[in-house]
């Protein structure tokens, strides 16, 4: 590969911007195999007892699934509500569509803590206890903005004509959904699962403020750092983020297989 | 049965705040080959649009054989639409696109495959029925809407702009078909164009809208040849038109004073009304009016000539002190080049007098 002197600044910069985002990570995943008690240098060679102790810690293993039930409870409803929001705004052209659009996107740029403390005060008032069905909630209302933003995104006039042939062609409300617009929109759909879902597998204010006793992964975590560092809350930080990356990983292939067409 | 197949009365569609359709009357002929042109923002996509029964008017009514369908969703109209840009279903083949409406209609399956092979094969698609959508030309995409939509057999089928995404010679050629379609099935049908050539090759009757009326409607000769008004002989390609004042009239004609010389035609006005008066570029003559029935427009100096095969174009100018500004339309023979002068006359019975 030529490099000359002018692309070799941008290289560099590249690398250091890349260095700069990464050596956390990379750090945290390193140290996951560590061979030794303490979760700092020096480095004492590759061992998986870490992991080996992971799977054994019941705990763990319980906020495990708890992750998982509540990143694709919160993901299929984020997505479900999400869509027929923006079914709906896009179907139903009115003055007031630009104001409903803003409104739906702008919990995007309020802080987790304060909707995490205003969904404790409002779910204490209704009645429904600190769980993880009360997580589950609190995923719903930080990920259905973004759900409704990417699908929203793919709602164009030509949908709209595709959905008046259906129509014309004889085809119900059922059909139109199930035949046509759910299979056209599949990727924005699985994008916007995808998305919100490890959102919600990663998401730790919210969570730790609306559990108790059962707990999801960041949350099980938080609570291992504060008994103290051990190469095992690596090996767990380590899963969360291998997880959360092959997830955003299908998010964009979605996204681009639905460009590529 | 009905004498009109399809009935449109004073129906009118308004927007917030603005009037898209206003009363507009309508009467379609079954088996009739209708044309709704005008420009953009006419309103002409908007009366297809109700008669497909996607937008509802916002008063009169609409009729399909004597029924009254103003209320009637597309589903149960007798009615198929091919849309501009084709509204194919990206995510299913070329086969199950066409025999979508049948599915819908419940149609068993091996009726349902033979009625969308045939449909595929009167559009020139036979074998075609595997691909997908992505993997066909505009030209076949074309195809394909209209294969769809006859394949549910309507009785009327409304195409919206359908040629508007193709090329030029794909154009001419699907201009062709659709008429023969036309003519094999039977079938009404109401085509939008905003391309007044297209409208005139394909129509039996052309609708001309303009800012939500009908401007003027008729056969496409009556129209080219007789515009009703000023708009209509504009629209409907290259004219001359001039305007000038009655000076006198009789029984059955009226003497008209415009700029290149007073004339006398049929028709009748009162006097010192301002009117304007029409001629093609073709129906301007070169040489000098010998007969009764024909007058003398003057000499005019040609300005600029465009040789286009059938016909030289050529814009001249005529009138005391040149001010008056012609289009004629020379046979290709006769060479001519700028400033040449010509003495130039028109038949009295071409000259249209326009009073809208």
């Amino acid at each position: 590969m030529a490099m000359n002197l002018r692309t070799m600044p941008t290289v560099v910069y590249l690398l250091a911007v890349l260095v700069f985002i990464y050596s956390p990570v990379v750090v945290l995943v390193l140290f996951s195999f560590q061979d030794g008690l303490l979760p700092v240098p020096p480095f004492n060679g590759p061992s998986l007892q870490w992991y080996q102790k992971m799977w054994g810690n019941e705990r763990l293993m319980d906020a495990l699934i708890n992750s998982v039930l509540v990143a694709l409870g919160s993901g299929i409803v984020s997505t479900f509500l999400g869509f027929l929001a923006a079914y709906g705004l896009a179907r139903n052209q009115s003055r007031f569509t630009s104001s409903i659009r803003f409104l739906l996107m702008s919990p995007l740029t309020v802080s987790y803590l304060i909707i995490g403390v205003g969904l404790l005060i409002t779910l204490n008032l209704i009645g429904i206890p600190k769980s993880l069905f009360a997580i589950g909630i609190g995923h719903v209302v930080i990920n259905l903005p973004l759900c409704f933003a990417i699908v929203f995104s793919q709602f164009g006039d030509h949908l709209r004509n595709i959905e008046w042939a259906a129509r014309d062609l004889g085809a119900g409300d059922f059909e139109v959904f199930f035949l046509v617009i759910a299979p056209i929109m599949r990727p924005a759909l699985l994008a916007a699962f995808c998305l919100s879902a490890t959102l919600s597998w990663d998401e730790f204010i919210v969570a730790f403020l609306l559990s108790r006793f059962e707990v999801t992964l960041p949350v099980i975590i938080f609570e291992m750092l504060r008994a103290g560092l051990t190469p095992e809350v690596n090996a767990a930080s380590t899963m969360v983020f291998a997880i959360s990356m092959t997830m955003v990983g299908l998010a964009a292939a979605f996204i681009i297989s639905r460009r590529g067409k | 049965m009905n004498k009109y197949h399809l009935e449109l009365r004073g129906v009118s569609k308004e927007y917030a705040g603005f009037v898209a359709v206003e009363s507009v009357d309508l009467k379609v002929a079954r088996g009739e080959f209708l044309v709704l042109l005008g420009p953009s923002g006419s309103g002409k996509t908007t009366i297809l649009s109700m008669m497909g029964g996607f937008t509802v008017p916002t008063t009169g009514h609409m009729y399909i054989d004597g029924h009254d369908v103003t209320e009637t969703t597309p589903a149960h109209r007798p009615t198929a639409t091919v849309f501009q840009d084709y509204a194919l279903f990206p995510h299913m083949s070329v086969l199950q696109n066409v025999s979508f409406g049948l599915t819908m209609r419940k149609v068993s399956k091996p009726l349902r495959h033979q009625r969308a092979e045939t449909a595929l094969e009167t559009m020139g698609l036979s074998g075609l029925g595997d691909r997908e959508i992505h993997q066909l030309s505009g030209g076949q995409r074309q195809r394909v809407a209209l294969a769809r939509a006859i394949a549910v057999e309507p009785e009327v089928l409304l195409l919206d702009e359908p040629l508007g995404a193709l090329d030029q010679k794909i154009r001419r050629q699907m201009q062709v078909e659709l008429v023969r379609l036309q003519k094999t099935l039977g079938v009404t049908f109401v085509h939008v164009t905003h391309d007044q050539e297209e409208a005139m090759s394909i129509a039996d009757n052309i609708a001309l809208i303009n800012k939500g009326r009908i401007e003027d409607y008729g056969p496409p000769d009556r129209i080219y040849l007789r515009p009703a008004t000023l708009f209509a002989a504009t629209f409907m390609g290259d004219s001359n038109i001039f305007s000038g004042e009655v000076v006198g009239n009789q029984a059955d004609w009226v003497e008209i004073k415009t700029q290149t010389g007073n004339l006398r035609i049929a028709g009748s006005q009162e006097i010192g009304t301002s009117v304007h008066i029409m001629l093609r570029p073709e129906q301007i003559k070169v040489g000098s009016s010998e007969s009764s029935d024909t007058f003398s427009m003057g000499v005019v100096r040609i300005v600029d000539v465009t040789f286009q095969g059938t016909h030289r174009l050529c814009r001249a100018l005529g009138g005391a002190d040149e001010t008056v500004e012609f289009l004629l339309r020379l046979p290709p023979e006769h060479a001519v080049s700028p400033s040449d002068c010509l003495s130039i006359y028109a038949l009295m019975s071409d000259v249209v007098l326009l009073t809208r």
